[in-house]
């Protein structure tokens, strides 16, 4: 298994409270290998985030280790990238200065990064605004120059923690299309965060099903209709099977 | 352009109601003298030469004040955001310091640095210090918690997540600070003009009241309402010019204590 970009083995985090600790995820196995795109959905608060940020080297472990190349994380990593569900851009930066924030951070040479960036603000639909500023974006634009960011510095993994969560269901939907048009040019590794079970499965190869206290997996979910896919898969009866398979997990655990 | 006559229109349809009161309850010049005695008070002194000196001097003491004050305020902030030990040793006598008046302390600093322009520009620093240590602290502190977690995603030093995020995102506090700073800085200046000084317009103030040239006094009051608004226009459109990004943001934060 040399070939898998992450793998995160028997992962386990406690918080201790003044109530005494609280188990927030527990015995968490998991692989993304080279150029997949991977998915995990669950409810809020089962703990997705708290994994995304140990996987971005943001909090530590109580159990368990996460391997990077084979390299265990022990701290931030330059060669992760970082979609955050809100866009973080900084408001006094234009478009191109913000795209270019890692490479200022990691004192790379910024002459051969900006034709990069030019090039990358151009795949994601940008071209012509890279001297604006944030707040002359819509929502939208304001995340596809957060994706922008995470891919400047050529990653070896991209992270998305509900990158299109605050958005609009419209926009959302063709995020998604866009999302996965990228995806098929460039063939990053992304492990990609939501608790829209059609979102996750509509972009991943595979599906981790995560459930609440304490947060583990529950499932994982191949996901084998061919791409691209286009939004009207959404009514295809396979992909019908799929969601409710994932759908049962949640509502199973509801009932009793 | 409407808006601007309509404002200048207001400053003297209030001059005229200022001098037609005066005029018909008969108030004596000595307890409110008509605004057309404090401009001829003005014109006088003005062609005498008069202000022109005096102005100058407490231009310097304040701007001067200002700087030094400013200066000691934002170094002092940035180490106490940036520590929590320096927070914990300093900040009790902060807010002590903070509660005193501090412009009973100008007989002190009169005694100490003498009626020349030190004492003037030390009482200056003094009160213009707190509103921007305050407005430093709390903006440096200020930065988003998910801005913070991108830059350490990054892998950023404190000293880049400082440089990049934290500084910026503090300018509309500084900013706001520096502006009543720079008012601070004026009222220290005349308070210790007032207690003892070898020129200054604060120091015009007091000879004219014993003379009882309360006309001469009201122009001295007006030259400093001018000097403190051009001086606040000054840091106005320097922070329209650094904060032109604050526009989206919420409205410019004001400063958060008073003297």
């Amino acid at each position: 298994m040399s070939r898998d970009v992450i793998a995160v083995k028997d992962v386990g985090k406690e918080y201790q409270t003044p109530r005494g600790s609280v188990r927030a995820l527990e015995a968490i196995d998991l692989t993304v290998a080279e150029g997949e795109f991977v998915a995990i959905v669950g409810p809020s608060g089962c703990g997705k985030s708290t994994l995304l940020k140990i996987l971005a080297g943001l909090l530590a472990t109580t159990r368990g280790e996460v391997r990077l190349r084979g390299v265990p994380v022990t701290g931030p990593r330059r060669d992760i990238g970082v979609v955050f569900q809100s866009p973080v851009l900084f408001p006094w930066r234009t478009v191109l200065d913000n795209v270019l924030l890692p490479v200022d951070v990691q004192r790379l040479r910024r002459a051969e990064s900006v034709s990069r960036a030019l090039e990358l603000l151009a795949l994601v639909g940008l071209a012509g605004f890279e001297r604006r500023y944030p707040w002359e974006l819509s929502g939208g634009m304001q995340q596809r120059v957060a994706i922008t960011r995470a891919l400047i510095h050529n990653p070896a993994l991209l992270l998305m923690d509900e990158p299109f969560g605050a958005l609009d269901a419209l926009t959302r939907e063709s995020m998604n299309v866009e999302l996965q048009r990228i995806w098929l040019e460039r063939r990053e590794t992304v492990l990609f965060i939501t608790h829209s079970i059609s979102e996750a499965v509509f972009l991943a190869d595979r599906v981790f099903v995560m459930t609440a206290r304490p947060g583990r997996i529950l499932e994982e979910v191949a996901v084998e209709i061919p791409r691209p896919r286009a939004l009207e898969v959404m009514a295809a009866p396979e992909f019908g099977s799929i969601v409710n398979r994932i759908r049962s997990h949640f509502t199973a655990r509801m009932g009793s | 352009m409407k808006r601007q006559a309509l404002r200048a229109l207001v400053l003297i349809v209030s001059l005229l109601v200022w001098e037609a009161a005066v005029r018909m309850l008969h108030v004596p010049a000595f307890i409110l003298p008509p605004p057309s005695q404090v401009l001829l008070a003005l014109q006088r002194g003005a062609t005498g030469n008069v202000y022109f000196h005096d102005l100058w001097i407490t231009l310097v003491e304040t701007l001067l004040g200002f700087t030094l004050g400013s200066a000691l305020a934002f170094v002092l902030g940035t180490l106490l955001a940036a520590s929590r030990t320096a927070e914990y040793f300093l900040y009790p006598y902060i807010v002590m310091f903070q509660s005193m008046p501090k412009v009973a302390l100008a007989p002190l600093i009169v005694v100490w640095f003498g009626l020349g322009l030190t004492s003037k520009v030390v009482s200056a620093a003094l009160v213009a210090f707190f509103p921007l240590l305050v407005n430093t602290v709390v903006g440096l502190r200020s930065a988003e918690e998910e801005r913070v977690d991108l830059m350490r995603s990054l892998a950023a030093t404190e000293r880049q997540i400082f440089w990049m995020l934290r500084l910026p995102s503090a300018l509309p506090f500084i900013m706001a600070g520096l502006e009543v700073a720079m008012v601070f800085a004026l009222v220290g200046a005349i308070v210790a003009e007032f207690i003892g000084a070898e020129a200054g317009l604060g120091m015009l103030i007091q000879s004219r009241n014993f003379t009882m040239d309360v006309a001469g006094e009201f122009a001295v009051l007006f030259l400093l309402a001018f000097m403190g608004l051009a001086l606040n226009w000054i840091l106005v459109s320097i922070r329209r010019r650094v904060l032109f990004w604050n526009v989206s943001e919420k409205a410019a934060p004001s400063a958060m204590v008073g003297s």
